[in-house]
């Protein structure tokens, strides 16, 4: 249900002229096919036509990723503190407390230790309709907790990112978020313990340019958009039209950013063998 | 008569042209005390001016076009500096500037986002706005600083990596990230100074250390106010009140726990006077230096560790 809340929003505003009968249905943005809800799901949310990754949350992953009932969260009641009492057109707390309310999280990331395929992994998870999966001080607390998590117990990380960027509401807070991420990750990385990265869409600005750049394998999700800056503002600075697949996941494997793009059906599995590979006993 | 004036400036300039006015008539009317009269009011008015800056009028003193840049500092300094260059994987970056330096009797390395005067120059330093060989070079002198226990210090100037095509097809994001990871355990003292302006990501890919230091007149945090104006107000109109929401000036900071330390700058601004701001910023960085050069390299990258890791505010 949680979900589709969410699809909702992000389908187009043409499409929702259309609207689909008794909001069973939703559209592919890519294909135009109309995909009853069950069907998405058994699906993972992918459409069956085109292969189209419908964007999901962190409820979801969760849901297809870890063995049954083998995950526990932590640090579930974590909230923002609004540091600079920060206000634009409206206050931030008022758009916390709405965004919460609405979305039915407590902030733009899920985090917490399951099993996948029986092997213990410390995790997190993004959540793109929380302020647009922006990094503040409790993304960043949340992903250093969670990361002191597998370095105590000794036992991987994967990190699911899917993020506009730092919060700007938390203003420099959100930016030594960055730094207080890749510091662990460094402490992390020293103690020989892996760091699964996955991309989904949209990954850009400060999440790119900290954790989500640093995984010993870096994976992403088939047309994700990964980038520093967005693509309206790199647009902006050389005066033209960027080029068909920019900033996707098809051109950042082409440089040479990530590993390989997995398609969602096979994420756990791949996960799972990338575990197998990396686990020292 | 002075370039470069800001608006919130214009009263202290109109008067002092009044005075230099005058001074031409001096040796033929008797109006030493009028003149002396007119010195004090300016006086009083620049304190009234610049003691009370608006966090907008700091970020614009902070973009000064007379402000010292990192070479600057290198020169007034300084001796012996030697420039390094290039990431030894595409390019030398303009934009980002290092080298090996002798500060009175302590060698550093000395890294520093690198502005232009004029449109040449700054085109040539692509504004200060680095692509990812400058994050890549300035990783590069760093892991050479730390091969022969050098310490490093860093200056930080910049409106932002720069968003071009070219800087995300080489990784603008990995480059920046590598470093936030490799600085955090480095192993040899770095000093940071924020002496212009700390924009975000460009600034912070070169912004981890030990000691984390602002001129008092500059701006560091998430974006830009005229960014974050287009953003949540949708215009650019709000870049005074984005400013102010953003908390974004040395004092802030210092507040908000995220520096350590405020150097004052001459009054008026840093570049009212180069040498005195250099001259400072010198006597503070061997300070530093010396308070960190009594901790061993594994307990260095503990603390900063801790250091970065208090930071945040939420509620549990
Ligand atoms: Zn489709």
């Amino acid at each position: 249900m949680a979900w589709f809340k969410r699809s909702k929003e992000n389908i187009s505003p043409e499409s929702r002229k259309t609207d689909l009968p008794d909001g069973q249905w939703s559209k592919c943005e890519d294909c135009g096919e109309i995909i009853h809800n069950k069907q998405l799901e058994v699906n993972l949310w992918m459409c069956p036509k085109c292969q189209y990754h419908f964007r999901i949350g962190s409820d979801q992953y969760i849901s297809f990723i870890f063995d049954k009932n083998s995950f526990k969260e932590y640090d579930k009641k974590m909230r923002s503190g609004d540091p600079l009492e920060f206000e634009d057109t409206k206050r931030y707390k008022d758009r916390i407390n709405a965004t919460i309310k609405k979305s039915g999280l407590n902030d733009a990331i899920k985090t917490g230790v399951g099993k996948i395929e029986g092997q213990k992994a410390a995790f997190a998870c993004m959540d793109f309709g929380f302020i647009g999966g922006s990094m503040g001080s409790v993304v960043g607390e949340k992903i250093a907790r969670i990361i002191d998590v597998a370095y105590e117990d000794k036992i991987p990380l994967v990190i699911i990112s899917q993020s506009g960027g730092a919060r700007m509401m938390e203003g420099a807070f959100s930016l030594m978020q960055m730094a207080k991420t890749s510091a662990r990750l460094a402490r992390h990385a020293d103690a020989k313990l892996p760091f699964i990265s996955v991309l989904t869409d949209p990954t850009t600005g400060g999440v790119t340019a900290s954790y989500a750049m640093l995984g010993d394998v870096i994976i992403a999700e088939p047309k994700a958009l990964i980038g520093f800056a967005g693509p309206r503002v790199i647009r902006q600075t050389i005066g033209r039209d960027l080029p068909e697949g920019f900033q996707r996941s098809e051109f950042l494997l082409e440089n040479g950013f990530i590993d390989f793009i997995v398609n969602r059906k096979q994420l756990k599995e791949k996960l799972s063998h990338l575990l197998f590979y990396f686990n020292s006993n | 008569m002075a370039k470069n004036v800001l608006d919130f400036e214009k009263p202290i300039v109109d008067l002092e042209n009044k005075i230099d006015e005058m001074r031409k008539y001096e040796g033929h009317l008797d109006i030493a005390d009028e003149i002396k009269v007119l010195e004090e009011k300016v006086n009083q008015l620049k304190y009234n001016i610049y003691e009370n800056l608006t966090r907008w009028q700091k970020v614009q003193l902070a973009r000064h076009p007379e402000r010292p840049y990192t070479l600057d500092y290198i020169y007034m300094i300084t001796e012996n500096f030697i420039e390094l260059h290039g990431d030894r994987l595409f390019k030398d970056d303009h934009a980002i500037v290092g080298g090996l330096a002798k500060i009175d009797y302590a060698k550093v390395m000395i890294i520093g986002h690198q502005k232009g005067r004029d449109t040449k120059s700054n085109l040539f330093r692509n504004f200060g706005m680095p692509n990812p060989e400058g994050y890549r070079k300035a990783l590069r002198l760093m892991k050479l600083a730390e091969k022969f226990n050098i310490p490093v210090f860093t200056m930080l100037d910049t409106p932002g990596a720069y968003p071009g095509l070219e800087a995300e097809e080489r990784g603008q994001a990995e480059a920046i990230a590598k470093n936030l990871l490799e600085m955090s355990r480095l192993k040899v003292p770095i000093i940071i100074t924020i002496i212009g302006e700390g924009a975000s990501g460009g600034a912070l890919g070169i912004g981890i250390g030990d000691r984390v230091l602002m001129l008092q007149n500059t701006w560091y945090s998430v974006i830009s106010p005229e960014s974050c104006s287009s953003i949540l107000w949708r215009s650019w109109d709000y870049k005074e009140q984005a400013a102010e929401s953003l908390k974004l000036t040395a004092e802030d900071l210092l507040e908000q726990g995220i520096i350590d330390r405020i150097i004052p700058e001459p009054l008026g601004g840093a570049h009212k006077d180069h040498h005195l701001m250099a001259d400072t910023l010198k006597k503070v960085l061997l300070e530093e230096l010396n308070s960190l050069r009594k901790i061993k390299p594994e307990k260095l990258v503990q603390n900063r560790l801790e250091k970065f890791g208090k930071m945040g505010v939420y509620v549990d």
